[in-house]
């Protein structure tokens, strides 16, 4: 049962991964980043993480997925030209990813200490989860968080120094 | 218990729930009709049936057998999938949300509940933020000014107000310490009304962000918004006709059933009774599974009715106005609620 519904779902992110690249619409290939996320979710539950599943709906499938279907449909995108490349690139590229593929298969089989994770019942709990996260691994949890308060700042900030280069704009927006 | 019967229950199980919620839809339509006749001082649908009763059958029929139209200029797949998108979201939520006391049927199965999931908040939280591609879509492939100013609008105001809804239910899952939807109702109904969230576990500023950003979540007045007939014609339903039409419509009312359900179970304790033990179990086995469903219905009930009430009572946000209260009030407001239960379960 576990290994016909990976089998399933790992053909199904395989088959957005790769409508995504084919797809020459900008939200065609974002919805088909939707059903990898999606499908990637159901991956993680079969491997018992039941919290993270959860989390990768919620903030991939829903809110930063939206956030990219909201810029396409903003920006009105519209068919990208397909081009067929230079020759060069094709003749080189295709065995440049053969060969790095290959690399970082034989490095994954071979390494070792890597910990194992497998189909079963067994599930890893919430509650177990943030024990973890936050007792042994707190210091570097709150260490990304305020990476990213950092990177917000950021980008207000860049935002707001727009702002002060045209000062109409601000008069134009405020609905005063 | 084989798997064949798991399987056979499952299918019924989910069968009767699908037509309940799909009947309680159609009635829910009928209710806000008549109730905002009353509020504006006329009588409603009175005509079909006794007190107009068949009118959701009749209007079913009606958009049935209206001619499907199909706009030269939409873009077709994502214009099909849209309304298929939307109404499958609202109707997989009831899934997993327990509406009876437990462990009523053959072999201590659950009789009253689709699935018993430990993250079932998280996964009803999840169906909702994908719902909003229903929407999304929809204003979008429609290739019309209006739908993808209702898209834009509905898909900034569902994120906004999606983090406040989140954190709004923080507080009661601390309480619980858990996210399984039983284990939260269980928690909670060790006395009868005393102890609902709302009241015993001091989470009324939980239950009025919840609701604040529910009213939101499901575009209902007063933040109506992205289907403001005044400014957008129809807003991202204004390409659609006949039955695809009544898809939106009916996702919207089932999205107003699965809120009213996850309130219920989050805040108003589930479907316990109010008095709590002072009145001890029905000795009949039918009333004591049916007290439960009944408690159940009647707690939605409540919600739905308070959700016309203001339908029929408020006036819509501007839109600066809605993105304001949205960031600047209920946002704060859920995180200091976060800060206070934590700080007095720590200090109990």
């Amino acid at each position: 049962m576990h290994l016909i519904l990976f089998l399933l779902f790992a053909g199904f992110c395989l088959a957005g991964a790769i409508n995504l690249l084919l797809q020459s619409h900008p939200i065609n290939s974002a919805l088909s980043l939707v059903v990898v996320m999606t499908s990637l979710a159901v991956l993680y539950l079969l491997l018992g993480a039941e919290f993270l599943a959860a989390a990768q709906i919620i903030v991939y499938s829903g809110a930063i997925m939206v956030l990219f279907t909201f810029v396409v449909m903003l920006l009105n995108a519209g068919r990208e030209e397909r081009t067929l490349g230079s020759r060069a690139a094709r003749a080189v590229g295709f065995p440049a990813v053969v060969v790095i593929l290959g690399v970082l298969a034989t490095l994954i089989v071979h390494a070792h200490g890597l910990g194992v994770a497998s189909l079963s019942d067994a599930i890893t709990s919430t509650e177990d989860l943030s024990r973890v996260l936050f007792r042994e691994l707190l210091l570097p949890f709150e260490v990304t968080s305020i990476l990213i308060l950092i990177a917000i700042l950021g980008a207000v900030a860049l935002a707001r120094h727009g702002d002060g280069e045209t000062p109409t704009s601000e008069e134009r927006t405020s609905p005063k | 218990m084989t798997i064949l019967e798991f399987f056979l229950w499952s299918l019924l199980k989910v069968a009767v729930i699908t037509v309940v919620m799909l009947l309680g839809i159609a009635y829910t339509v009928l209710l806000e009709r008549k109730l905002v006749g009353r509020i504006q001082n006329r009588w409603g649908p009175n005509r079909v049936g006794p007190f107009g009763l068949l009118q959701p059958l009749v209007d079913g029929a009606k958009s049935f057998l209206k001619e499907d139209l199909i706009p030269t200029a939409v873009y077709k797949p994502l214009y099909l999938i849209a309304p298929i998108i939307a109404l499958g979201c609202a109707l997989i939520s009831i899934a997993v949300v327990p509406f009876g006391a437990p462990k009523m049927g053959p072999h201590g199965m659950d009789l009253f509940e689709i699935a018993d999931v430990n993250i079932g908040l998280l996964v009803i939280l999840g169906i909702t933020s994908v719902g909003v591609y229903g929407i999304a879509l929809a204003g979008w492939s429609s290739n019309n000014k209006y739908s993808l100013l209702g898209a834009l609008r509905s898909s900034a105001q569902l994120i906004s107000y999606e983090l406040a809804l989140g954190l709004s239910l923080v507080g009661v899952v601390l309480r619980a310490g858990s996210l399984n939807l039983r284990a939260i109702v269980e928690q909670q109904a060790t006395r009868g009304i005393v102890t609902w969230n709302i009241f015993g576990g001091f989470q009324f500023v939980a239950f009025f962000i919840y609701l604040m950003a529910a009213y939101a979540e499901t575009n209902r007045s007063p933040f109506d918004l992205p289907e403001a007939e005044s400014e957008l014609t129809g807003g991202y339903h204004t390409e659609y006709s006949s039955m695809k039409f009544a898809m939106f419509f009916m996702a919207e009312y089932g999205n107003m059933i699965n809120v009213g359900c996850v309130a219920t179970l989050l805040f108003l304790g589930g479907w316990t009774s109010p008095l709590g033990n002072l009145i001890g179990p029905p000795q009949n086995i039918l009333v004591q599974a049916l007290m439960p469903i009944f408690w159940f219905v009647t707690k939605v009930f409540c919600f739905l009715f308070l959700y016309v009430w203001v339908r029929g009572t408020l006036p819509r946000f501007r839109y600066d106005q809605l993105m304001n209260f949205g960031w600047r009030y209920l946002m704060p407001l859920a995180i200091l609620n976060i800060v206070g239960t934590s700080l007095w379960l720590a200090y109990r």
